[in-house]
């Protein structure tokens, strides 16, 4: 069967997908084609949902759905940055304590274990607060914080591969050590990789809105948890203020999940049905 | 003498997190932009040069790194954490009225999250492929995919505006109530809804882990044996699958201990409840960088005696481990 007929077998991926498709559309197309602005007010403070504000207007009457259309592309760009420097940490320090054994993967496996334990959500809001809000921040402190998992994963792949014979050929006949690494073991392993980095997009995503509800996003652009946190004072009176955007949030890291178990279906058939949960 | 030798390896395992989380604080505020004394004294002292030199001197920030290095590792395991410039107490005493605040809401999030899902991960194991099942695994793909302060928001919203069931915030009423038993249950009233927060993404991921795994567990050999002796087939679930299945959960629950303690924070802002998470939000706030480093490292504490805990029952739960060592 071919990798999309198993995909497609999987009705939540599919599902899934045409959400994430829908969402993504959002994030890239809004600002163009848009000249509202998210953070302006545009008539009275909290009206409910109705004709006016489709989705009611927050404390300062800016419009809840403007906000969230305009929100979409900062949660997808940061879960999705964060994810790639995740997976660059985690399969780097994976795929050498995998790979070389020994004293080196003795003390990258301590050091995986070491982030593992500490409480990583305190951890990324002391590296934002310490290195000032910003994107670049916020994606190093989820990078740093969601690795781990990431690392064990690669290094498993890595130190059954490393039995195999096709490497220990391409040892044998003098291939380079980073060479074997990345053009021979890698691709084997990749597919569990992909499934678990789509995983920490979602992952990513959470952990962006509850940095921003804090108040640890970026200062200049409107986030999803940003616009929960800002308007908590108020959230008994206006519900749509924390709903709506909550919904959005829900609806993408969802989407990304399932699809995440399709390409789990996909990619590692003799897995199927057990994705891994971080 | 096992009892002594499992003890020992807490302790020693306490003392490198300890260290390790020592170090790190160490470097993290030296990765602040500016100067390390106005990072630590937060924006209490920043016109205040006498006050600056204060700071420096306590943290030693004149000398070279490696002896600022030691001396702070040496007033933190003689469990001088420094002083909140903010608050001007030490940090150590406002991180113990805050702790028995956390282990209240924490522990009984992470116990309902240990019964609860698992428990109705198999109850949809055995009725795997039913409306039941189908309808569970729904609700649990929904809650791993939800923020939890939105669910926390949510459930204030129903309960307490709404319904008016229970109280939205605090830990207990602003009009002290009488009697100890009053007093337990007023917590306790104030506690559901926290502790429903924080410890619902972690059913939501032991259902799903619990269920995967029995689905597993009821394919080997010996269920076959259980079965075919005769056993009921709730007796095969329970003794057979179940505790067999439970392995990959308990240790799974420890490792998810740091995310239980790190959710605590954001749980705490959302109820107002007063517990570190809370303490370290008002910090976050005041820009208190010396308080929220000792928030990070007693939270990593916590983390280790949540693993310790872990341990016991897996050791409940399995005989084999530990048994020789």
């Amino acid at each position: 069967m071919s990798f999309f007929r198993r995909f497609a077998q999987n009705r939540g991926a599919l599902v899934g997908l045409a959400v994430l498709f829908v969402i993504v559309l959002i994030a890239i197309f809004t600002p163009m084609v848009s000249s509202a602005d998210p953070w302006k007010s545009l008539g009275r403070p909290l009206t409910p949902p109705g004709a006016q504000f489709p989705l009611g207007s927050d404390m300062l009457g800016r419009d809840v759905l403007t906000g969230i259309l305009f929100g979409a592309r900062i949660s997808l760009l940061i879960g999705i940055l964060s994810a790639v420097v995740s997976a660059l940490i985690g399969v780097t320090v994976g795929a050498v304590a995998g790979f070389f054994g020994g004293w080196v993967d003795d003390v990258l496996v301590r050091i995986t274990e070491f982030f593992q334990t500490i409480p990583s959500f305190i951890f990324a809001i002391l590296l934002v607060a310490i290195l000032t809000p910003g994107l670049t921040s916020i994606v190093v402190a989820i990078a740093v914080v969601t690795w781990p998992p990431i690392a064990r994963l690669a290094r498993a792949e890595f130190m059954t591969l490393r039995r195999r014979e096709f490497v220990e050929a391409a040892v044998l006949s003098g291939v380079s050590q980073p060479r074997i690494i990345v053009r021979e073991v890698l691709p084997n392993a990749i597919s569990p990789l992909i499934v678990m980095g789509s995983l920490t997009v979602a992952t990513a995503i959470l952990t962006e809105s509850a940095l921003s509800f804090l108040g640890l996003g970026d200062p200049n652009r409107i986030s999803w948890g940003y616009m929960i946190g800002a308007s908590r004072t108020v959230f008994r009176q206006a519900w749509w203020l924390s709903v709506f955007p909550g919904l959005a949030i829900v609806s993408t890291v969802l989407a990304i999940n399932l699809v995440g178990e399709g390409l789990n279906d996909a990619l590692n058939p003799h897995l199927k049905g057990r994705v891994g949960v971080q | 003498m096992r009892h002594l030798g499992f003890v020992a390896g807490w302790v020693v395992k306490a003392f490198v997190v300890v260290l390790a989380i020592t170090i790190l604080n160490f470097f993290l505020i030296r990765m602040a932009p500016g100067d390390p004394a106005i990072v630590l004294a937060g924006e209490a002292g920043a016109a205040d040069e006498q006050f600056m030199a204060q700071v420096r001197q306590d943290f030693g920030l004149d000398k070279p790194l490696p002896v600022q290095l030691a001396a702070y590792v040496g007033n933190v395991l003689t469990l001088d954490l420094g002083q909140s410039y903010r608050a001007q107490r030490p940090v150590v005493d406002m991180l113990f009225e805050r702790l028995p605040a956390t282990l209240l809401l924490t522990g009984t999030a992470y116990l309902f999250a240990l019964i609860v899902g698992p428990l109705l991960g198999a109850l949809a194991a055995m009725r795997s492929r039913t409306v039941f099942d189908s309808a569970l695994m729904v609700v649990a793909l929904f809650f791993y995919a939800t923020p939890i302060f939105w669910v926390g928001l949510l459930l204030i919203l129903v309960f307490s505006v709404n319904l008016g069931w229970l109280p939205p915030f605090g830990m207990q009423s602003l009009i002290p109530v009488s009697g100890t038993l009053n007093h337990v249950l007023d917590v306790a009233r104030h506690l559901v809804l926290p502790a429903l927060t924080l410890g619902l993404f972690y059913v939501a991921v032991y259902v799903r882990l619990t269920r995967a795994s029995m689905l597993e567990t009821a394919s080997l050999d010996y269920v076959k044996t259980a079965r075919a002796k005769g056993l009921p087939e709730w007796r095969v679930a329970t003794a057979h699958i179940l505790r067999t299945a439970l392995l990959p959960i308990i240790t799974f629950a420890g490792l998810q201990a740091g995310h239980l303690v790190g959710g605590a924070v954001v749980v705490e802002t959302v109820f107002a409840w007063p517990g570190i998470g809370r303490l370290a939000f008002d910090a976050l706030f005041q820009r208190d960088y010396n308080l929220l480093l000792g928030v990070f490292l007693l939270s990593a504490l916590m983390v280790v005696f949540f693993n310790m805990l872990t341990d016991i029952f897996l050791r409940i739960a399995d005989p084999r481990i530990g048994g020789n060592s």
